[in-house]
């Protein structure tokens, strides 16, 4: 476990920064641009040193201001995963994967090369040259590489940042399967909502160098502050389901959720499969009953547990078996007399539901 | 085919030239890296004086070898009475003055490959739990390789040619000190040394000649093996 206190000031940007990341889930730092991220992923590292904090990583003491203690680098057992792979190009394949390996004493190795080769699907590259590799073969050779070092923690900076759409969805499958296969925590930093949908078990919100959130990924991307971070106008609900059925003819697949179920677009994956159902607020229509000839695909029981208003627009939190936020004028809910325990329908096209893989399997 | 002054000349000036790059390389290395990676008190003051053979006249930097390490010297003197050290009238001398002489010229190298490479790597190695020391064996100084043969190159360029500061500390003694150059110098001197004078000319040239292919080929292997 990885717990984190951290406070730096870069001129006119002040870092203050507390958090938690536990394995065996991923957590994800998710902030835009120019929150931070990259400045805390350099201190826990120890390439920066705090102005003031403490990093303790497995109950060892990385950096404690308070007592002075300072771990080098190279003491840390952190394996750094960055945009760029930052392979040596004077060593084969081989050799930078080993290269951490041969520094770790052999009774503290826990990761054995052949696992891993056989993970990272290397076996064909052991004797390449990295310039000889593409972006993606270049990532998966760090990753090992870094995960041969044994370390107690894997840090990765937004690892797919540099490669295309379909590298990076080649990719994250290997990465939500480390955390499982291997044990390490992983803090997986990114400013994409898709990747940490796909691979995170919780996330923390940076803002400013603040941490404004951190929870479960359903509960921080269903706050307003996510929405603002992400720059998205409305509110999100995440939920988690499952693919129940597909119908071919109609183009269209079944999710199974804690309420009962809805219909999406197709999914391109296997009967059983985990995913995340993304609905944005403003995409969701109330009525105070079933509504007959829609084209709207999902007509939702549901309760309402609150309304607050944001911006000029309310936000009605809905209980449909979980919690959904729905966006309406002011006039909206006055027409229907909405207060706290009225009984509604909750409407949502097909077409804005939008359905993550998730490719980690359930945590216990 | 060469006569016995031209053999001691070629000898000389490969055994002054070589021992003066290699002599030169450890400080070299340190001087460039400090220069490269450091921030320090007096950083622009080393720069400066590493830099100073450049810029002097050679006969100046032999002048002032012989006030620092000549034998009644500020430096030398005590060498010589108590090594028994001598540097003026010998081979060595000449060494010496050539590295002084060829010094920038390896620092600027050696020192402009250490900044071309990317500290992410390094600090990269650092996360894999290799050590400073181990970094620098390992990762740093492979990746400088090219940038220190370089240097190397015209270090040994510069000394093969090296004549004012050499003839001012060393002076011109046969076999000891008589380089291609001196002894060039030497021929024309003399009033039918013409033809001397065009061979020790020639023999200079394939030298030179032989040096750049040899260098290049050497650079051509590193190249292969640092890109795969």
């Amino acid at each position: 476990m990885l717990s984190v206190s951290l406070r730096k000031r870069y001129g006119a940007f002040d870092l203050d920064a507390s958090f938690m990341v536990a394995g065996p889930q991923i957590t994800a730092l998710f902030g835009r641009s120019g929150a931070g991220k990259s400045s805390v992923v350099r201190l826990i590292a120890g390439l920066d040193r705090p102005d003031q904090g403490r990093v303790e990583l497995g109950g060892r003491v990385l950096f404690d201001q308070a007592s002075g203690r300072v771990m080098p680098v190279f003491r840390r057992r952190i394996g750094l995963i960055f945009q760029d792979s930052r392979l040596l190009p004077h060593f084969s394949v081989r050799g930078n994967l080993t290269f951490g390996e041969r520094r770790t004493p052999p009774a503290e190795r826990f990761i054995a090369f052949d696992e891993v080769v056989d993970l990272l699907g290397l076996a064909a590259l052991l004797e390449r040259r990295p310039t000889s590799l593409s972006g993606g073969e270049q990532q998966r050779v760090a990753i090992g590489r870094a995960l041969l070092s044994s370390p107690h923690l894997l840090l990765m900076d937004e690892p797919l940042a540099s490669l295309d759409g379909a590298r990076k969805a080649e990719l994250l499958p290997f990465i939500a399967r480390l955390a499982e296969q291997f044990r390490v925590p992983i803090l997986y930093v990114s400013h994409a909502p898709e990747e940490i949908l796909r691979i995170a078990g919780r996330m923390v919100l940076l803002q400013d160098g603040r941490v404004v959130a951190s929870g479960t990924v359903e509960e921080v991307m269903s706050l307003p502050e996510f929405a603002h971070a992400a720059g998205s106008r409305s509110l999100i609900t995440i939920l988690p389901a499952e693919v129940e059925a597909h119908d071919e003819q109609r183009q269209t697949s079944q999710l199974a959720f804690q309420g009962g179920l809805i219909t999406v677009p197709r999914l391109d994956l296997p009967l059983g499969s985990r995913v995340r159902a993304r609905i944005a607020a403003d995409q969701v229509i109330l009525a105070k009953g079933p509504v007959n000839g829609l084209s709207v695909r999902n007509q939702l029981p549901a309760r309402v547990i609150s309304l607050s208003v944001i911006g000029g627009l309310v936000d009605v939190l809905l209980d449909i078996g979980c919690p959904l936020h729905a966006e309406l004028t002011l006039v909206a809910c006055q027409d229907l007399d909405l207060v706290p325990g009225l009984a509604v329908t909750a409407l949502i096209k097909s077409a804005a539901i939008h359905g993550s893989a998730i490719s980690l399997r359930p945590v216990q | 085919m060469l006569t016995p002054l031209e053999w001691e000349a070629l000898h000389l000036s490969l055994l002054v030239s070589i021992t003066a790059v290699l002599g030169s390389l450890p400080p070299g290395l340190l001087i460039a890296w400090l220069l490269a990676r450091k921030q320090f008190r007096g950083k622009l003051l080393l720069d400066g004086l590493v830099h100073l053979p450049l810029v002097l006249p050679p006969v100046a930097v032999g002048y002032l070898l012989l006030l620092f390490l000549g034998r009644h010297g500020w430096l030398g003197g005590w060498l010589y009475r108590s090594l028994g050290l001598s540097f003026v009238f010998s081979w060595k001398g000449a060494a010496l003055a050539s590295a002084v002489m060829a010094f920038p010229l390896l620092v600027r190298s050696v020192r402009l490959s250490f900044e071309s490479i990317d500290r992410g790597t390094e600090a990269a190695a650092a996360s894999l739990g290799a050590a400073p020391h181990d970094i620098f064996l390992t990762v740093t100084l492979p990746l400088a390789l090219p940038g220190i043969l370089a240097g190397m190159i015209l270090a040994f360029a510069r000394s093969l040619g090296e004549f004012g500061a050499t003839i001012t500390f060393a002076a011109n003694i046969p076999d000891e000190t008589r380089t291609l150059p001196l002894a060039l110098y030497g021929v024309l001197q003399s009033a039918d040394g013409d033809r001397a004078a065009l061979r020790l000319c020639l023999l200079s040239v394939a030298l030179a000649l032989v040096t750049l292919v040899a260098s290049d080929a050497l650079a051509r292997r590193l190249d292969r093996r640092l890109r795969g």
